[in-house]
């Protein structure tokens, strides 16, 4: 079963494994989330929790969202994010019941989703690595650019899917296969290996990897 | 309060470093040679630290056989099992890459009279 936490990207660092060996680490606050509703299939056509995350304070509310919340007997969330589950699965959980970051272990796999940093309006270089063109050999007002979008006559337009300049980044990115280096229950953090999408505080989201798992010791 | 401080302070061995630029350092360095670990001790002149917190680094240099050789060591590493100050150097800058282009008794540092 897997469970999408919500959380926040806390910032990047370094440790070092048993080995001695640096791992570039990324610090993750990972829940505690609060399931604030269950989606059934008679009701809703499909299963799922509705997990919520980060606390608001009341005023800060529509009238509609104070009553769900109050309905649903949890205190105000910042964050309502859907996860399937199967339907079997469903009674497993209650109302206001707390999922905590402990169903993520030391070694296991993870898939991390955040909306990456927005760069807007860019180049590219920077959007898609283009090399640019050359700075010297008689070069005018031409260095950043992407150089030709394609032959003359035949075929007389410019091919669909061309790489050129244009809004880049502040869209959702999922990283796959990210190792969990440690989890710290008593902070409520998740060291995963290796970079994650969006800025620090930014929110992400945090599930047990779809296409690999930890090796079972 | 921040938990990345929290995490760096937890490994970080030493305050302040146990030696300056320009001192004469043995390295104690835990080094894997199939399965059998041993240690290995490079013995030479620290001439660069970089960075601060748990990601510094100091660069020994040392001349063996006739050829300068020059490690990285991360200072907090677990890998390190002890760091020795064998005499203490006397010099006026941060970074000795000079050193580099002498050889023999010129690439030497002074001895540090208290």
């Amino acid at each position: 079963m897997r469970i999408r936490m919500i959380g926040n990207k806390i910032g990047m660092t370094q440790v070092f494994d048993e080995s001695g060996k640096v791992i570039p680490v990324t610090v993750l606050k990972v829940g505690p989330c609060y399931v604030v509703r269950k989606k059934t299939v008679d009701n809703d056509g499909y299963s799922a929790l509705v997990l919520g995350y980060g606390d608001v304070k009341e005023k800060k509310l529509r009238k509609s969202e104070k009553v769900f919340f109050e309905k649903a007997g949890v205190s105000p969330k910042r964050i309502l994010k859907e996860t399937r589950v199967n339907p079997e699965e469903l009674d497993n959980f209650e109302i206001g019941q707390e999922i905590t970051l402990e169903i993520f272990k030391k070694g296991d796999f993870v898939d991390v989703t955040g909306k990456s940093k927005g760069r807007g309006f860019s180049g590219v270089m920077k959007r898609h690595g283009m090399s640019g063109a050359k700075s010297s050999h008689g070069t005018h007002e031409y260095f950043r650019h992407g150089g030709s979008v394609g032959a003359s006559s035949f075929p007389s337009r410019v091919f669909k899917g061309k790489k050129m300049a244009g809004h880049y980044g502040n869209e959702t990115i999922t990283v796959q296969n990210l190792q969990v280096v440690d989890v710290r229950p008593e902070k409520g953090v998740i060291l995963v290996k290796g970079a994650v999408p969006g800025p620090n505080k930014g929110y992400i989201f945090v599930s047990h990897a779809v296409k690999k798992q930890a090796a079972v010791s | 309060m921040n938990v990345i401080d929290e995490i760096e302070r937890e490994q970080i061995k030493y305050e302040e470093p146990p030696f300056h630029i320009g001192d004469l350092v043995r390295v104690h360095a835990k080094i894997v040679e199939g399965k059998r670990e041993r240690i290995q001790v490079f013995e030479g002149y620290v001439i660069a630290m970089q960075n601060s917190g748990i990601r510094r680094t100091f660069r020994v240099r040392r001349e063996s056989y006739g050829i300068g050789v020059e490690r990285v060591f991360p200072l907090h590493s677990p890998r390190i099992e002890k760091i020795e100050v064998v005499r203490r150097g006397k010099v006026r800058r941060a970074k000795l890459y000079y050193l580099r282009e002498r050889v023999g008794k010129a690439a030497q540092v002074k001895r540090l009279l208290k």
